[in-house]
C-alpha cells in the first residue's frame, strides 16, 4: 500500500462513493483500464493505482504490426505493446494482452474498406470504439468481474437524472467526444472516463511524470493506428480493390474534365489533388462535391455546390430522451475538425434528419454527425449518402 | 493477490531441489570448460556429468548428447541439422517443429484423430516405397492435451524405408520413460524446464552414427555440433533436475490422482464441460478442458486474478493467446477450442491445488453464466 492510499483513503467513514461512483472501498473496486501503451491510457492506471483501486491492465492486439509497417522480423505486438506491459510492471498491476486481430479486421478495418468503395469517408475510430473497445472488451471486462472500465479518452461521464450522460472533455481541444457518440447508455454505465476533467494535455503529461511513467514524453498517436505511414490508400486497396479503380473526373455540368486513380483517394469538399488544370477547369476552383461508386466518377463543382443543410442520419444512437415532432434545437458537428454548429433534429425511423441553420461545406457520408446541447452528448449517427443531389 | 496455485507445469516446472543445489555450486566455479587448466577441468567435468545424466535417462551415449540453449534449439537443429529435403510431422507439432520442417522442400502434415492420436497409416503412405530423403518428426506426448503419440510404430516404419525420425519429447521426459533404443528412434529433444531444471537448456540426443550439421558453427563445442561456449550452471541444473525425475518416476501416479480428481470436479460443477485425449493413453500431469461459454483468454486472466496459473493453447512473446493448433487438428470447432485451457500438474503439486483451481474455477463460471444471462435478459 502507497502512502498516498494510507493517509487519503478515497472513501471516509461513512460508506459514500469512491471516485469512480461505487459505494465501496477503492480496494474492493476492480477496474479494467484498456491500455494503448500511450501516455493518456498510462496515466489513468497510474491514477487509479495510486488510489488504491484493484486495476487490471489490458491491452488489445488489433492487428499484426509487423505486418501492417511491411517490415520483416518485426513483432506482431509492436511497441506499444511492450510501452502498456513496462508501465503495468512498474505499477504492479497485472497486465493482459487479448488478441482482437480478427475482429478488428470485420468489424473495424473491412468495413473502413467498404466504407472508401461505397464512396463515402469513414472514420475507423468511431468502429473500433463501438465494437472491439465498447462491446468485446467492455464484456471482457464484465466477465473478470470488474465493476468498471476506464479509458484514457478525453470525454466525461457525468450521472444525470436519467442515468449517465456523456459531455465533451472539459478541454476543447482535447474533445473526443465526436468519436465516442455511438457509445449506448448500457455501455455508459460502465465506462470511466478519469482524464475527460482535465485542463490540457499538458495535465495528464505532468501526471505521467509525477508517477514515474516512461511514457510522459511519447508523442501523440497519429492518424489511423492500423496505417502507421499514413498511407490508408494502400490499406483499403488491398482489401478493397475496386475502390482503386480508375475512373473520370467530371464537373456537375456534365464535362469531363479529367481521370482519377480511385475513388478512395477522395473526399467531399476537396480541392487539392483533383489532377486537372485551369486547361480544363477554365480556372474556376472546383471541388469534390460527390462520389458515384457505381459509375467510378468523382463529380466536381464550384465552392457554391458544396453547401448542404439537410443532413441524412443512419444507425442513430440516442442517449437523451424524446425529440418532439416538431423537432428538436441542437447544436451538431459534421466532421471532428469542426465547430458545433446550431441546427434543427427530427427523428426518421431509425435514423434522423438534422436541418442546419446555415448549410455546411463537406458533409461528407461515412463521416459522423454527432448531436450536442451545451457540452452534452445527445447521440449521433452516421451521415447517409444523399441521393436526391441531381447531378 | 491471492496466494499462488501454480499448475502450469508444461509451461515450466518449478525448480527442483537438487537442480537448485547442482546450479548454485556450478555458479560459485570459474572457468571456461574449454581451458586447459584445472579451473578449465573442473568446469567439464560438471559439464560430463550432467551429460552422462541426460544420456542414462535416455538410453543414448554420452557422445550422442548436444546441449542447447533450449528445447527449442534442439528441436530446430534436428530438423535444420538433418538436412532431409522431405520433413514428415503430425499436425500437433509444436510450433518449433512445425515452423522449420515448413521450410522443408516437401513438407507433409499427417492429420491427428478425434483424440489427437497421429494417425499410423497416413505417415506410412507419406513415407512412400523410398524415404531415404525423409526425416520424420513425431513428439513423444502432446504438450497440450498429454496424449501418447505411436512414435514407436513409426519409427520402425519409417527407419525401414531409410528415413531419418526425430522425436520431441520435451513434455514426456521426466514424466514416462524416453527410451531412444525401445523408441527406435534417430534423435530426440529434451528440455530442463519442464523436467524441473532450469529455463535456457535443452539436448538433442543422437542415437549413435547419426550425422548433424550444426545451427551455430565454430568454437568447437559438443563435438562441432554446437558452437558456444556452455551454460555451466544451467547444464549443471539440468543434469541434476533429470537425475531426479527419472528417479520419482512414480509421482506420475500421484499426479493422476490429482488430475483425476480435478477432471471430476470440474465435470462436477459443469456436466457440458468437455475433457481432451481423456479416451486413450496421456501424460498422467495433463490435462485439457474447456468451460462452456467462456473464453479461454477470460478463463487464464480470471485464474490468475484469483491466483491460480493455468494456460490457454500456446502463448506468442506478446502474450496474446492464439487458437490452439492442435485442437484444431483433432476437430474440435474453433468455437470449442477457444474456450479451453490447459491444467498441469508438477513434482510441487497438491491436492490442496485442486481445491483451490475448483473454487476459482466454479466461481468464475457461476459468474459469467450469470453475467450472460443478466445481459440476455
Amino acid at each position: 500500500m502507497t502512502l498516498a492510499q494510507q493517509i487519503a483513503p478515497a472513501v471516509s467513514g461513512e460508506m459514500g462513493l469512491n471516485s469512480l461512483g461505487f459505494a465501496k472501498r477503492p480496494a474492493d473496486t476492480r477496474v479494467v483500464v484498456a491500455m494503448s501503451g500511450g501516455v493518456d491510457s498510462s496515466t489513468v492506471a497510474a491514477m487509479l493505482a495510486a488510489e488504491g483501486y484493484e486495476v487490471i491492465g489490458i491491452t488489445l492486439q488489433l492487428y499484426d504490426h509487423g505486418a501492417a509497417v511491411a517490415k520483416k522480423g518485426a513483432c506482431c505486438a509492436g511497441d506499444d505493446i511492450h510501452d502498456a506491459r513496462r508501465v503495468s510492471e512498474r505499477l504492479g498491476i497485472p497486465h493482459y494482452v487479448l488478441d482482437y486481430e480478427s475482429r478488428f479486421r470485420k468489424d473495424v478495418m473491412e468495413p473502413f474498406a467498404d466504407a472508401y468503395a461505397r464512396g463515402e469517408t469513414p472514420i475507423p475510430c468511431i468502429a473500433c470504439n463501438r465494437t472491439v473497445k465498447f462491446r468485446d472488451l467492455l464484456a471482457a471486462a464484465r466477465d473478470l468481474g470488474a465493476d468498471a472500465l476506464a479509458t484514457g479518452h478525453y470525454v466525461q461521464r457525468r450521472d444525470g437524472a436519467d442515468g449517465a450522460e456523456l459531455h465533451m472533455a472539459a478541454d476543447p481541444a482535447r474533445d473526443q467526444s465526436y468519436f465516442l457518440y455511438a457509445t449506448t447508455r448500457e455501455q455508459l454505465e460502465l465506462l470511466r472516463f478519469p482524464l475527460g476533467t482535465l485542463a490540457s494535455k499538458a495535465e495528464t503529461r505532468a501526471l505521467a511524470a509525477s508517477h514515474g511513467l516512461a511514457v510522459a514524453d511519447k508523442p501523440d498517436s497519429q492518424d489511423i493506428c492500423f496505417v502507421p505511414n499514413g498511407s490508408y490508400a494502400a490499406v483499403v486497396q488491398k482489401l478493397r480493390p475496386e475502390a482503386g479503380e480508375p475512373g473520370e473526373v467530371v464537373h456537375l455540368d456534365g464535362r469531363v474534365l479529367g481521370r482519377h486513380d480511385g475513388i478512395l483517394h477522395f473526399t467531399i469538399g476537396q480541392r487539392r489533388g483533383l489532377g486537372i488544370g485551369d486547361a480544363e477547369t477554365g480556372g474556376e476552383p472546383l471541388y469534390v462535391v460527390r462520389l458515384e461508386p457505381e459509375t467510378r466518377r468523382v463529380i466536381v463543382g464550384p465552392e457554391a455546390a458544396l453547401g448542404r443543410a439537410r443532413v441524412t442520419l443512419r444507425d442513430l444512437n440516442w442517449l437523451a430522451g424524446d425529440v418532439p415532432a416538431e423537432g428538436l434545437a441542437v447544436q451538431v458537428k459534421i466532421r471532428s475538425t469542426r465547430p458545433p454548429a446550431p441546427a434543427t433534429l427530427f427523428l426518421r425511423g431509425d435514423g434522423a434528419e438534422v436541418v442546419l441553420d446555415v448549410p455546411e461545406k463537406a458533409v461528407a457520408p461515412g463521416q459522423a454527425c454527432v448531436i450536442y446541447q451545451g457540452s452534452r452528448v445527445l447521440g449521433g449517427g452516421m451521415i447517409a449518402r444523399d441521393i436526391s443531389a441531381k447531378l | 493477490m491471492p496466494s499462488a496455485v501454480y499448475l502450469d507445469d508444461n509451461a515450466a516446472s518449478p525448480l527442483r531441489p537438487a537442480a537448485r543445489e547442482a546450479m548454485l555450486s556450478a555458479l560459485g566455479m570459474t572457468g571456461n570448460p574449454s581451458s586447459v587448466h584445472r579451473f578449465g577441468r573442473l568446469a567439464r567435468r560438471v559439464i560430463e556429468d550432467a551429460r552422462a545424466q541426460i544420456a542414462v535417462s535416455t538410453g543414448a551415449t554420452t557422445a550422442g548428447v548436444i546441449f542447447t540453449s533450449s528445447g527449442g534449439e534442439a528441436n530446430a537443429l534436428a530438423l535444420h541439422g538433418a538436412r532431409r529435403r522431405r520433413i514428415i510431422v503430425s499436425a500437433i507439432e509444436h510450433d518449433s517443429v512445425l515452423a522449420p520442417a515448413q521450410r522443408a522442400a516437401v513438407c507433409a502434415e499427417i492429420s491427428v484423430d478425434g483424440d489427437g492420436v497421429v494417425d499410423v497409416e497416413a505417415i506410412d503412405k507419406a513415407l512412400g516405397p523410398d524415404a531415404s530423403d525423409v526425416l520424420v518428426s513425431v513428439m513423444l506426448a502432446n504438450n497440450e492435451t498429454g496424449a501418447f503419440q505411436p512414435v514407436a510404430d513409426i519409427a520402425k516404419l519409417a527407419r525401414a524405408r531409410g528415413a531419418l525420425v526425430h522425436c520431441d519429447a520435451i513434455a514426456a521426459a521426466g514424466r514416462m520413460p524416453c527410451d531412444m533404443d525401445t523408441l527406435g528412434v534417430d534423435m530426440m529433444s529434451i528440455s530442463s524446464a519442464k523436467l524441473g531444471g532450469p529455463l535456457g537448456v535443452g539436448a538433442l540426443v543422437l542415437r549413435p552414427g547419426v550425422d548433424i550439421a550444426p545451427l551455430i558453427v565454430g568454437g568447437g563445442q559438443e563435438r562441432r555440433r554446437r558452437g558456444g561456449t556452455e551454460n555451466l550452471s544451467g547444464i549443471a541444473g539440468f543434469g541434476a533436475a533429470t537425475a531426479e525425475a527419472m528417479a520419482r518416476m512414480s509421482e506420475q501416479t500421484r499426479l493422476a490422482v490429482l488430475r483425476d480428481k480435478l477432471e471430476t470436479g470440474v465435470l462436477a460443477l459443469a456436466p457440458t464441460a468437455r475433457l481432451f485425449a481423456n479416451a486413450v493413453p496421456r501424460l498422467a500431469n495433463t490435462s485439457c478442458l474447456t468451460m462452456p461459454g467462456v473464453a479461454n483468454e477470460t478463463q487464464v486472466m480470471a485464474l490468475d486474478l484469483a491466483g491460480i496459473a493455468v494456460s490457454a493453447g500456446a502463448a506468442c512473446s506478446s502474450g496474446k493467446v492464439t487458437a490452439s493448433h492442435v485442437l484444431r487438428a483433432m476437430g474440435v470447432p474453433d468455437s470449442e477450442a477457444a474456450t479451453a485451457i490447459r491444467v498441469s500438474f508438477g513434482w510441487r503439486s497438491t491436492e490442496s491445488d485442486v481445491d483451490a483451481f475448483l473454487a476459482a474455477w466454479g466461481s468464475i463460471y457461476a459468474r459469467v453464466a450469470q453475467a450472460k444471462r443478466g445481459t440476455a435478459a
